[in-house]
């Protein structure tokens, strides 16, 4: 599990940890039964407050993705992966919020930004047809 | 509650600090509590007050105005009780040069009942460091993890560490930092550290406190320093030669007709005072811990100026 934390972007260190297990769950590379590093480890690992990774796994054991047994660690729960559609919908969302953003103030209204999309997009499945 | 409670609950307390050195105020009516179990950054400029601060927890100074306690005891009436629970690195390092590595070790030993042979003989071996090397032989970084060492070996509950990084690269500074994480995450022992590098304490630090000209500019969990802060860019459709005044607005910088602050409170009342004024919020987000401070410092200091 490698994860980056990023000082400049203004997102507490707590949420990016959260944030990014939970991608890795989306994406795969986290699955059912995986158990997640000790709280000391990852935090040595990150050069962050071992608090601060404690508080992330609290997080996500209340939202019921991570489960503690006991005395033997943290792992992905059962019902943690794969990722509902919600969650999986909710992280592409962000980046859709963000994306607006600029187009917005760049001067793309959103039939225009649309049909940027499909372009861009017609050229990934050619360049995935190549390889 | 007892008096050792009140020790275990906050390994220090310090209220309404005053020091002088002659007509230079260096600590003005400080007020400090470090909750057990926490990382605590203490913040500032050089010259801040920060060193004359942790010199008082050790008994180094004696309070003239105000009240230090550290583990709920005087470190003035009782040095040898309060300075065997402490691990201190100091700014300059100061370490005896004529001794060798070895010898450091053995001498300090002597100091501490608790001392754990075995684990400062893992730190040596950690931090790579020759028992047989002379002291004054040492490099820089040699140095400060020599000085680490010492400071650990004998488990502190309270590691005071006066900005440990400074000068050092960025393998020794690593060293650092994993033995506040290791420390804290040892159940209990608290962590003390001064640093100008405001990116280190917004990693490793449960807790803020900014020094600035003696005075305590701001004490708060970090979590809450960042949640109550916000950056906003405004623009304007006139040009400015000066920011407009909103409510919460510590700082200014901008020019022309785009002006952005750091702001303490709620961004609501701020975009609200915005909009009355004809101005378009064009960018907002969480500020880093570090234009926190600098928007701190700037706004107990002179007008805000244009750039």
């Amino acid at each position: 599990m490698r994860l980056h934390i990023s000082l400049d972007d203004g997102v507490p260190i707590y949420l990016q940890i959260v944030n990014q297990i939970k991608y890795l769950l989306a994406s795969g590379r986290l699955g059912q039964g995986d158990e997640l590093p000790p709280i000391r480890v990852l935090a040595e690992q990150l050069l962050i407050n071992p608090n601060t990774v404690a508080r992330a796994y609290r997080e996500l054991e209340t939202a019921g993705i991570l489960t503690k047994r006991r005395g033997a660690g943290t792992y992905v729960s059962d019902k943690g992966s794969p990722l509902a559609r919600g969650e999986r919908a909710r992280i592409v969302e962000g980046r859709i919020d963000a994306l607006l953003v600029e187009a917005q103030q760049l001067d793309f209204d959103l039939d225009e930004l649309t049909q940027l999309i499909k372009k861009r997009a017609k050229l990934f499945t050619r360049e995935d047809r190549k390889r | 509650m007892s008096k050792s409670d009140v020790s275990v609950e906050h390994p220090v307390e310090v209220q309404g600090l005053t020091r002088r050195f002659g007509k230079t105020v260096a600590l003005d009516n400080v007020d400090l509590v470090v909750p057990r179990g926490l990382v605590f950054g203490l913040v500032g400029e050089n010259g801040a007050g920060k060193t004359t601060l942790i010199k008082h927890l050790l008994g180094l100074f004696k309070a003239e105005t105000g009240r230090v306690r550290v583990f709920g005891l005087d470190p003035i009436e009782k040095p040898e009780e309060v300075l065997g629970r402490i691990g201190y690195l100091s700014e300059n390092r100061d370490l005896p040069n004529w001794m060798r590595v070895r010898e450091l070790m053995m001498y300090t030993q002597a100091f501490y009942p608790k001392w754990d042979e075995t684990y400062a003989e893992d730190l040596r071996k950690t931090f790579d460091l020759d028992p047989s090397a002379r002291i004054s032989n040492l490099s820089r970084g040699q140095r400060a993890q020599a000085g680490l060492l010492i400071a650990l070996a004998h488990r502190p509950e309270l590691l005071l560490l006066d900005e440990p990084s400074s000068g050092l690269d960025p393998v020794v500074r690593r060293d650092i930092l994993t033995a506040i994480i290791r420390t804290v995450a040892e159940e209990g022992r608290t962590v003390l550290f001064s640093s100008h590098l405001l990116d280190e304490v917004e990693r490793v630090a449960d807790y803020v406190a900014m020094i600035h000209k003696g005075k305590m500019a701001l004490a708060a969990p970090i979590d809450e320093i960042k949640e109550r802060h916000w950056r906003v860019t405004l623009r304007f459709a006139t040009t400015r030669t000066a920011p407009p005044e909103l409510p919460g607005a510590l700082w200014w910088d901008g020019r022309g007709n785009e002006w952005s602050a750091v702001c303490d409170g709620r961004l609501d009342a701020l975009k609200q005072a915005a909009r009355e004024i004809d101005a378009q919020v064009v960018e907002e987000g969480a500020p880093s811990l570090e234009e926190v401070f600098v928007a701190r410092v700037k706004a107990g200091q002179a007008e805000p100026r244009e750039i």
